[in-house]
């Protein structure tokens, strides 16, 4: 079948333009198109959809899907006569994702050219319509390969699919000048083909000027990294013995792609093999925070967003490192959570004399001095809401429908928040209670996350170590932490200048300042030390 | 007399037969559902009583054995045997073969037993496809979250992923224990006979079952199938210790995690371990013998799956070797592997890896079956069959009345393929020649993304083309243009169709991609009810799904024949 001769399509800005149909759904163009003294030629297919086909439409054009397209370009001296036909191979409408660049398509025409360069390059192929950079998925010849005509050379990944692109010539692949994972324009040159080994050379130096002239990021590696240093490894192996080089697979793969010679490297691993990591130091990198996949017995989960990197400190000699254990990691980002939050503590003293009495009438009912304290600030949360909010994201409060009084526990090596949830609603002996099976399974490792990431409120409490008083850091998700010191004799003067012993306790919280500001976190420090001091409001 | 009891009896025998098929199957086990309704046309075709004659005499003769005994056998039961003989059928194994033939035939109304020397559901169940996809299952999840940038893409973001070694084992283990209940169950609920012990033949129609060296009990059968499976093979040179060196059978147990594990052989078990692997935190050194990975895979996919599974993984290969000797790790020192270059023979290199994972491919179990006693000799431990998996003797004769199903036979190692060979026997003891399409048996490997085929590669193909006279095309979709797949943001993948351009035949198709194994199935059965390309491209797929990858490929393929469906106009351009 000939090609048809069109106008110049100004679109495509063409040269030349010729298209002819395979069949009645099918058509084939070629764009010729001149610049820089070279020709291009631009061949592609265009089918219509399945839809007016099985519809019996007239093919609606417009909607071509383009099937395939490439680019092809052909040394200088090449002209090419437009009116002569073309062949075309039956096999360029059988696939939508293999590229038929056939240079059978042209070449026949082409062959009877004299061809004067020897040295072709190879070109990122437009693989779709809409593609305008390629990337180089993998070289399948490596330079020095001899290429057939129509054998597959490298792998190119377009915005659609990965697609085999072939040889348009016999020769040489004398060099490759966009590596595997590089990508490059359409139309830039990504290989050179040789045509006889004599122009490998010539081919090579031009590759060099073609790499130089682009500016590449990469040029501090070594001129030559595929040869190999020998001085570096002879020392390696006095040092190491007849033992030869062993790597893992990933450590391998690390240092070909950070161009590192692997026998340079000193290996730490078992039985001295080289790790991912050594190859990482080797090149000088540090590990982005490294994805190593631990097997963990429990998973608490508790998310945090965590944004800062801690600052590597040079490590005293003799030291011992301990990885944290999952608890410790929770605790660990919480913390460090924390400092996004912007705090204010408010301390404020408090007669417990009457407490201490009313504790000791509830002792034996089995109620402690934790659920009394938690009590009481769930009453007087009730009466301040805005303490027991919480600012989820900056912009906004979140009123908490129901107080749960979360309470620090130290348990081996970390700390656990078990949630003593509406606090405000149960009496204190369910309370005392609900206080003991929480504790029970705290230390069993078997709290379920609702029962210790629920909490609208921390309660601290050090009184039994004598601590007097301290400053609490605020855990993520809250508003306010409680931080609780011991309760001890005190001369205090009362209104009438009389001076007296009393328990003085001293209660010191931290609050998040977005949503509760000072006179706030006052009143409610006020009316909590009201029902300290009346502790007969907590049987209410 | 003769002509009078087979027509009685043919009337008598298969007419109930019919309502079997035409309602809704009293047994609706979703293992095997999909085969009753596969051996359907050549039921019905049977039951039409347009072909009487072809059914043997002697077939009628055994049915009618015993008078007055009611031959309708009922569904739920196992039949009565014949004449002179403890059961009609006989099965020597029970894997996944051996049950699908002992369900098939108690439908049959054939009394059935099967002896099963080990555990019911054999290798399948307990130490292979099962439990292997239960921890595939694992590290398919594990990939998902330990992918950033695919998370990223998606708008995801986890903090930390991690996993419970032995909770994953355990699912693995649950998973087993559950499929082998629920296998023993649906025979125990048709009546089928477990007998427990190894079976050997004892002569024509007659064996013996027991505890090893105490095979003391003695059964006669009409038929006998030999079901025995196979076991890893471990070539000479390797010393399994099941520790550090181990097979399948071991690695499913998930006793520890190497941090470097050398898998030698790149088939689909060595790939599919590779994949469980290297998602829970191993790195992959393949040990292959011939010179490409993935050597059974059409080469077109088995290049995209090392592009997709093996290259962008912490795998590296060793190719065109074979490993010499495998030393398990001893007094501090790691496992070794000395390689040898596979033709030359000349040693080549030698790794020191963590452990090492045997999946050179399995042999058939085959030992100690009595098979000298019907003067059968295994071929490198096959049990020789014909294409209806009839037994041959030394001579290449058929030995009558015992068939040989699944691993034990080697034609096609795969579960799924004994089952159906099993149930083509059946048939044919029933007395409907049946012989099973191989070619219509799709294979998958469950890797992430998985790979599955049916039918022929393309360099078989094309040998094929070239001895018989035919042309071939070939058609090819990707996943990258698929609405579904990129939704999920896994358009990685491809689909590819063998075909005969002139008459639409369906010669093979192959799938890497997203829930591959569940897509080959539309070509599977197109091509085991011998559809051609040109009927099939008109069906509807629903969108948006990955099966529209296949619509693609089907609608693509170019087929010089006149479809049934009128062609829309040629309009110019």
């Amino acid at each position: 079948m000939g090609l048809h001769k069109k106008n110049t399509n100004e679109q495509f800005k063409t040269d030349r333009y010729w298209t002819t149909n395979l069949s009645p759904y099918s058509v084939i163009s070629v764009i010729q198109r001149k610049t820089d003294g070279k020709s291009w030629y631009l061949v592609f297919s265009a089918t219509t959809n399945s839809a007016d086909r099985a519809h019996s439409r007239r093919p609606r054009y417009l909607s071509f899907s383009v099937r395939f397209f490439f680019v092809m370009s052909m040394p200088s001296l090449l002209s090419f006569n437009g009116n002569s036909a073309i062949s075309f191979s039956s096999a360029i409408s059988t696939s939508t994702t293999r590229i038929q660049c056939r240079p059978i398509l042209l070449s026949t025409k082409v062959r009877n050219f004299s061809v004067s360069a020897k040295i072709r390059e190879i070109f990122m192929p437009a693989l779709s319509s809409t593609m305008t950079e390629g990337k180089i998925v993998s070289w399948i010849k490596s330079e020095g390969d001899r290429l057939n005509k129509g054998e597959s050379v490298v792998v190119v990944e377009s915005d659609k699919a990965d697609m085999d692109v072939e040889t348009f010539y016999d020769g040489i692949l004398a060099a490759i000048v966009v590596p595997e994972g590089d990508s490059a324009p359409v139309g830039a040159p990504i290989g050179l083909l040789a045509e006889s080994e004599d122009e490998i050379a010539q081919a090579k130096s031009q590759a060099n000027n073609n790499t130089q002239s682009q500016p590449r990021s990469d040029s501090d590696s070594d001129s030559s990294p595929s040869t190999p240093q020998p001085a570096v490894s002879a020392k390696n192996v006095v040092q190491q013995g007849p033992r030869k080089v062993v790597a893992t697979p990933y450590a391998k793969k690390l240092a070909k792609q950070h161009k590192v010679d692997i026998a340079s490297v000193t290996g730490t691993g078992d039985f001295g093999r080289i790790t991912p990591a050594d190859v990482e130091a080797a090149a000088g990198i540090l590990p982005p925070k490294k994805k190593t996949i631990h097997s963990i017995p429990v998973v608490v989960a508790e998310t945090a967003p965590l944004s800062s990197k801690p600052a590597s400190l040079p490590q005293i000699p003799g030291s011992t490192v301990v990885p944290f254990t999952t608890m410790q990691t929770a605790v660990s980002k919480n913390m460090v959570a924390s400092l996004s939050v912007p705090t204010f503590r408010v301390g404020y003293p408090m007669i417990t004399d009457a407490l201490d009495a009313f504790y000791g009438k509830v002792k034996p009912k089995g109620v402690t001095m934790t659920v009394l304290l938690a009590k009481a600030v769930a009453m007087a949360l009730v009466q301040h809401p805005f303490v027991n909010a919480s600012c989820k994201n900056g912009k906004s409060f979140t009123y908490n429908a129901s107080v749960n009084i979360a309470v620090a526990v130290a348990m081996d090596g970390g700390l656990l928040t078990p949630v003593l949830q509406d606090t405000d609603k149960l009496d204190i002996y369910l309370l005392s209670q609900r206080w003991k099976e929480l504790v029970g399974k705290a230390r069993a490792k078997q709290l379920q996350p609702h029962e210790y990431n629920s909490g609208t409120f921390t309660l601290s409490n050090l009184g039994m170590f004598g601590v007097d008083r301290f400053d609490a850091i605020l855990p993520p998700g809250q508003g306010a932490i409680m931080a609780v010191g011991a309760s001890k004799p005190t001369v205090v003067a009362d209104g009438d200048g009389f001076l007296g012993v009393k328990c003085k306790m001293l209660v010191n919280v931290t609050a998040d300042h977005r949503i509760v500001y000072g006179a706030e976190l006052a009143a409610f420090l006020q009316t909590f030390a009201k029902i300290i001091e009346n502790p007969e409001s907590l049987t209410l | 007399m003769q002509a009078s009891i087979s027509i009685s009896s043919c009337s008598s025998s298969f007419a109930p037969v019919a309502p079997r098929f035409v309602g809704p199957p009293a047994l609706s086990y979703s293992i095997g559902q999909h085969r009753f309704f596969r051996l359907r046309k050549e039921a019905f075709g049977f039951c039409s009583l347009n072909q009487p004659c072809s059914i043997p005499i002697h077939e009628y003769r055994m049915r009618n054995r015993l008078p007055g005994m009611k031959i309708t056998a009922s569904v739920s039961s196992n039949g009565s045997p014949s004449m002179g003989f403890d059961y009609d059928l006989v099965i020597i194994g029970a894997g996944v073969g051996g049950h699908g033939a002992a369900l098939h035939a108690v439908e049959k109304g054939l009394k059935t037993a099967i002896i099963e020397g080990d555990v019911i559901g054999g290798t399948c169940v307990n130490r292979g496809c099962v439990p292997s996809k239960a921890l595939l299952a694992v590290s398919g999840r594990m990939r998902e979250l330990q992918d950033e940038q695919h998370l990223k893409a998606l708008g995801l973001r986890v903090s930390e992923s991690g996993y419970d070694r032995q909770a994953v084992a355990d699912h693995a283990n649950n998973l087993a224990s559950k499929i082998r209940g629920n296998l023993t169950n649906s025979m125990k609920a048709l009546g089928v006979d477990i007998l427990t012990g190894v079976g050997a033949f004892v002569g024509k129609q007659k064996v013996k079952y027991g505890k090893v060296g105490f095979m003391d009990t003695e059964i006669t059968a009409k038929n006998i199938i030999i079901a025995t499976g196979s076991v890893p093979f471990v070539p000479n040179g390797i010393e399994v210790d099941g520790r550090t060196v181990f097979t399948s059978d071991h690695a499913l147990k998930l006793e520890w995690i190497p941090d470097w594990l050398a898998i030698v052989g790149s088939g689909y078990i060595g790939l599919e371990f590779s994949d469980v692997y290297t998602a829970l935190g191993s790195e992959v050194t393949f040990v292959e013998a011939l010179d490409q990975l993935m050597p059974g895979f059409d080469p077109e996919i088995g290049k995209l799956a090392q592009r997709i599974l093996v290259n962008p993984r912490k795998i590296d290969h060793h190719v065109g070797v074979f490993a010499k000797k495998i030393t398990p790790a001893k007094d501090g020192k790691p496992v070794i592997i000395e390689l040898i270059d596979a033709k030359t023979k000349e040693p080549k290199d030698t790794l020191e890896v963590d452990a090492a994972l045997i999946a050179t491919g399995r042999a058939p179990f085959t030992k100690g079956l009595g098979l000298e006693n019907v003067n059968v000799e295994t071929q490198r431990g096959f049990v020789p069959v014909n294409e209806r998996m009839e037994v041959l003797d030394a001579n290449g004769n058929v030995v009558p009345h015992v068939y040989c199903i699944g691993d034990a036979n080697g034609k096609m190692m795969l579960a799924h393929a004994a089952s159906a060979q099993g149930i083509s026997v059946v048939e044919q003891v029933c007395g409907r020649d049946n012989v099973l399409n191989h070619l219509s048996v799709p294979a998958a490997c469950f890797t992430h993304p998985e790979i599955s085929f049916v039918g022929l590669t393309e360099p078989q193909a094309r040998e094929k083309a070239e001895k018989e006279g035919f042309e071939i095309s070939i058609a090819k979709t990707s996943f990258k243009a698929n609405t579904k797949a990129l939704a999920e943001n896994e358009g990685d993948g491809l689909a590819k169709l063998i075909y005969k351009p002139d008459t639409g035949e369906i010669l093979g198709v192959h799938i890497l991609g997203l829930h591959a194994a569940d897509l080959i199935h539309e070509a599977s059965n197109a091509m085991a009810m011998g559809m051609k390309v040109q009927d099939i491209k008109f069906a509807v797929h629903a969108h948006p799904t990955l099966s529209e990858v296949l619509d693609e490929l089907f609608k693509s393929a170019k087929v010089n024949v006149a479809a049934a469906v009128p062609q829309p106009e040629a309009v110019a351009v």
